[in-house]
């Protein structure tokens, strides 16, 4: 019997019920009394000069409140980037202000310049329509293509940055006269140009915000969709609009879905709260679907030149990558991180490569922020590697499989330091991919292939074997890599008089279920039902302190403090019970809910000792405090280091060109497994979201940086017709060694391993077919695409 | 404004409705039953699905006062009569067919109204009936399951897994 209940198992979560009820709380679902709405004023220009924003056009509108232009925050602060990168010849990245509202240019489309406050929601957004119209912008060429911005010193998206390039970075900079000459001497060297997709994050809940004042008091309120809300106070506090940190509250309640995209503060969730101050009413806003393709911060968007020496045998000798990435017009919270300390430090892969070099150049464009998306920078170097390692197998005609093999850093090789600048601490990549070997059938492909080709369609298979670093992050390496802030998390364990149990967790669960699962961890050490244990996350008047849920962090960080926050629960039980029972504190035991003296029948249940702590009649006050609650912090010591391998197989329609994923399987080592419904589950996720990345999603400026995928009907989601059921498994865990509870995170797995896994098997499918000339195609793997490849 | 009459979850409200009212806003703002959700605003994404005299139907499309008079059920009104969840319901939890919980209502909406259609569908017919429902969570494996599993099928055996 599968246990139903602790640490393993699949316990149903608890969160759904009010899901499937339609009793979910999402932050637009809140009304507030007096309460005002917000639209936002957005540029339908990519870039330009605002030249006059007639704000009286609209004041004497029905229901309108108050007008907000960027002339109102011209003198506070601007949302910072989190990380600073140095440039290889040492001086700092460029740094724009990113102003509430824009304010003297507009640089993307969507751009917010202003907002109207009105009674209603129709009429503000009736107002906000007759203010645009009342807005006149001196239109500028628009900047949209990378590499011609960062030719072109004529044209700046910033002003006061000339060649509109943030920073040129290189890793290690030192290493690149080794890695040159390796590249050299290499007996032969596979060159591949490929562009990782921009994509539109898509949490399906729009972000919202609600901003309220408390004039008797001084305080804000925010109401928002967060990943982090303790981070999203700081941001607002220390940087963008001075308020004190004790005096603002950040809430974020149910949340619909992150995905990177709701890590960072917004210009909205500012606006709303000044807003409600000048008003003294509750002021929301809500994006329009539309709203979040122009203004969300969007993903990926690298454009790469990779190169890798090999062995004629196909032994790896160095990796070389020239990389533009695009940060859009503004640098959002953790844009400087992502294709730098997210990508440059992965580009070894799980390979024994002695030689790596990563270049990369960050541009200013007139396009929306990009920054971290589900994987944030792994994706990128995982595709980069995988896609040329196929290139090389295809080329020196070795069988991919083998080749990993071959290459695979083995499991007597850890720790293992990487050449760029991390330590692997465990992990058994031969044991992953030979288990997806197995499940993916790889012996009956050629059986699968004929069958197939019956039916006119032609079939490949696509292997990509990864890493990623995350459980983010060990805040001494990250500071000396460039965070400006440090990555442990926080929590603390309340053991209420009767024995029930609050857990306030820094981490924000936004789908993840850390409502369900925290509670198996705390039920199983402590010995109780889970049933009596809450979770309370996403209030930074609730909890202690929290970096909140991102880079697969919430259980090996979150969960970290949490387990250690529990330990010095049971600590101060023991003495507790040393003092009940009548014993010495050594000679105390916890174990299955009870504090028993060793070697003897005395015992305290938890609930005795919970009880004694809050009514401490017979207690050791004198040297002990009464209550029992607990609070940790936890900083990780290292990154986690899940791995995988995953095998895709597709069928393309020769006529037409369609892609179609056929089968899907993946072997992961996530260490321990807490709940493995939920594991699979999130691998299930994101390897839908990779399956969009790698045949689907595709994000279209045009040349004047128009946004031509701005909606549902032009962006293609994948829907449930566009993949298969998946074939997942988690059984070969090397369980981490650096946290206490072995686990590695799973969030990012699924969307990092798979597009380099569906572009190898379409790759594989036109080879097979005849169409040996085709050795990429970029990404989306579109019916056009592989139709205009297979006919070049 | 004018005030719009209609049957919802078995009861007979109204509320204040302008002509441009949309039925999703009527029933969030009008009745407060937010578990209708809005995703996006080119009936694309399925979140707002609730039925309406019995069919599956895009509230973010109807104006509030063309449905006047209709039976409507909202996910509010999928439960069983002594609270449990409902069997679409209950599938969805058996088989983690959620995770946000956005898209939620209007994929257990929208499945209703497929196995009252088609008790029985196959995998294939499943997937095609969703597509008007996006969902980013799950990568549809988890829903497609629940369905299944809620027509009475052996879900585990045809996912294959």
């Amino acid at each position: 019997m599968p246990k139903d209940t602790g640490i393993g198992a699949s316990t149903k979560r608890r969160e759904d019920v009010r899901f499937l009820t339609g009793k979910g709380v999402y932050t637009d679902d809140l009304s507030l009394f007096g309460q005002a709405h917000a639209v936002m004023v957005r540029s339908t220009v990519a870039h330009g000069r605002i030249v006059s924003i007639d704000t009286s056009a609209v004041e004497a509108m029905p229901g309108v409140l108050a007008v907000f232009t960027g002339e109102d925050f011209k003198d506070v602060g601007g949302n910072p980037a989190g990380w600073l990168i140095n440039s290889r010849d040492g001086t700092p990245m460029r740094e724009p202000k990113r102003p509430v509202l824009a304010h003297g240019k507009v640089r993307h489309v969507g751009d917010a310049y202003a907002a109207v406050i009105a009674e209603s929601y129709a009429q503000a957004k009736d107002a906000a329509q007759v203010l645009s119209d009342a807005t006149e912008i001196e239109e500028l060429p628009a900047i949209v293509d990378m590499k011609a911005a960062a030719a072109d010193a004529s044209n700046r998206v910033h002003d006061e940055i000339p060649d509109n390039i943030c920073f040129d970075w290189g890793w290690i900079e030192d290493n690149r006269a080794a890695v040159d000459a390796a590249m050299k001497a290499a007996p032969h060297v596979v060159t591949l140009e490929l562009t990782n997709n921009r994509l539109v994050p898509n949490a399906m809940e729009p972000r919202a915000s609600i901003g309220e004042y408390f004039p008797g008091t001084g305080d804000y309120k925010l109401t928002t969709t967060s990943q982090n809300p303790h981070l999203t106070r700081l941001l607002i506090c220390a940087f963008v609009m001075g308020i004190p940190e004790n005096k603002l509250q950040v809430v974020a309640p149910d949340v619909g879905g992150g995905f990177g995209s709701k890590i960072y503060h917004y210009g909205e969730e500012a606006l709303v709260l000044a807003a409600a101050k000048r008003l003294g009413r509750p002021v929301r806003w809500t994006a329009e679907r539309t709203e979040s393709f122009l203004s969300d911060a969007h993903g990926r968007d690298h454009v790469t030149k990779i190169e890798l020496g090999c062995t004629k045998e196909g032994d790896i000798l160095a990796i070389r990558t020239e990389t533009y990435a695009n940060v859009g017009a503004y640098l959002s919270n953790f844009s400087t991180a992502t294709p730098t300390f997210l990508h440059g430090t992965l580009m070894a892969g799980p390979y024994k490569v002695p030689h790596v070099y990563v270049n990369v150049k960050t541009v200013f464009t007139n396009t929306a922020p990009v920054d971290a998306y589900r994987g944030a920078g792994r994706p990128e170097a995982t595709y980069s590697i995988e896609r040329v390692v196929d290139k090389m197998c295809r080329e020196l005609g070795l069988d991919p499989f083998e080749v990993r093999r071959r290459n695979l850093l083995t499991p007597d090789q850890f720790p293992y330091t990487t050449p760029v600048g991390l330590v692997y601490d465990t992990g058994n990549y031969q044991a992953t991919l030979d288990k997806a070997v197995e499940l993916a059938d790889v012996a009956g492909f050629e059986a699968r292939r004929a069958e197939s080709a019956k039916r006119g369609r032609l079939r490949g298979m696509g292997l990509s074997t990864w890493i990623e670093a995350c459980g983010i992050a060990p805040s001494h390496l990250v500071g000396i890599l460039g965070a400006r802030v440090g990555l442990y998390d926080a929590a603390t364990v309340r053991v209420n008089a009767t024995g029930t149990i609050s857990v306030m967790t820094g981490a924000h669960s936004h789908g993840q279920g850390h409502e369900t699962v925290f509670p198996q961890i705390v039920a199983e050490k402590l010995g109780i039902p889970a049933s009596s244990v809450e979770i309370v996350h996403g209030d930074t008047a609730k909890i202690p302190f929290g970096m909140g849920s991102y880079g697969s962090r919430s259980l090996a960080v979150a969960g970290s403090a949490m387990d250690r926050a529990i330990d010095k629960i049971i600590a101060k039980g023991k003495k507790i019970a040393a003092h009940m029972l009548e014993a010495a504190e050594g000679d105390i035991t916890f174990a299955d809910g009870k504090f028993s003296v060793a070697g003897t029948d005395k015992a305290k249940t938890f609930g005795e000792i919970a009880f004694s702590a809050y009514v401490p009649h017979n207690y050791p006050l004198e040297t002990l405090e009464p209550g029992l609650e607990e609070t940790a912090f936890y900083d990780p010591a290292n990154f986690t280091y899940p791995a995988g391998a995953y095998i895709c197989e597709v069928e393309v329609d020769e006529g037409t060109g369609k892609v179609d994923v056929v089968a899907f399987t993946c072997a992961d080592d996530f260490g321990n497994v807490m709940n493995p419904m939920i594991v699979e589950g999130q691998v299930h996720g994101g390897v839908g979201q990779g399956i969009g990345q790698a045949v689907l999603e595709s994000t279209s400026y045009d040349e004047n940086g128009q946004l031509l995928t701005g909606s549902y009907m032009d962006y293609a989601m994948p829907r449930a017709d566009d993949v298969p059921f998946y074939t997942v498994d988690h059984s070969c865990s090397t369980p981490c060694t650096h946290n206490p509870l072995g686990v590695k995170g799973c969030g990012e797995a699924g969307a990092i391993g798979s597009p380099p896994a569906v572009v190898n098997a379409v790759i594989d499918a036109l080879q097979r077919g005849g169409h040996s000339h085709v050795t990429h195609i970029d990404m989306p793997v579109s019916p056009n695409r592989v139709w205009q490849a297979m006919n070049a | 404004m004018t005030k719009v009459t209609m049957t919802v979850n078995g009861k007979s409200v109204s509320a204040e409705a302008e002509g441009r009212t949309l039925l999703v806003s009527y029933l969030r703002e009008g009745l407060g039953l937010t578990g209708t959700h809005v995703g996006c605003d080119t009936s694309q994404c399925g979140a707002c699905v609730v039925h309406v005299d019995g069919k599956a139907v895009k509230s973010c499309t109807v104006f509030a006062m063309d449905v006047a008079g209709s039976e409507v059920r909202t996910i509010e009104g999928m439960a069983n009569a002594d609270g449990s969840l409902g069997v679409v319901q209950q599938a969805f939890q058996d088989h983690h067919g959620l995770q946000c919980g956005f898209c939620t209502p209007g994929m257990v909406m929208t499945t209703a109204a497929l196995l009252a259609n088609n008790p029985k569908p196959s995998e294939a017919e499943v997937r095609h009936e969703l597509e008007g429902n996006i969902c980013r969570c799950t990568g549809y494996h988890n829903i497609v399951k629940a369905v299944l599993a809620a027509s009475g099928q052996d879900a585990g055996a045809m996912a294959a897994e």
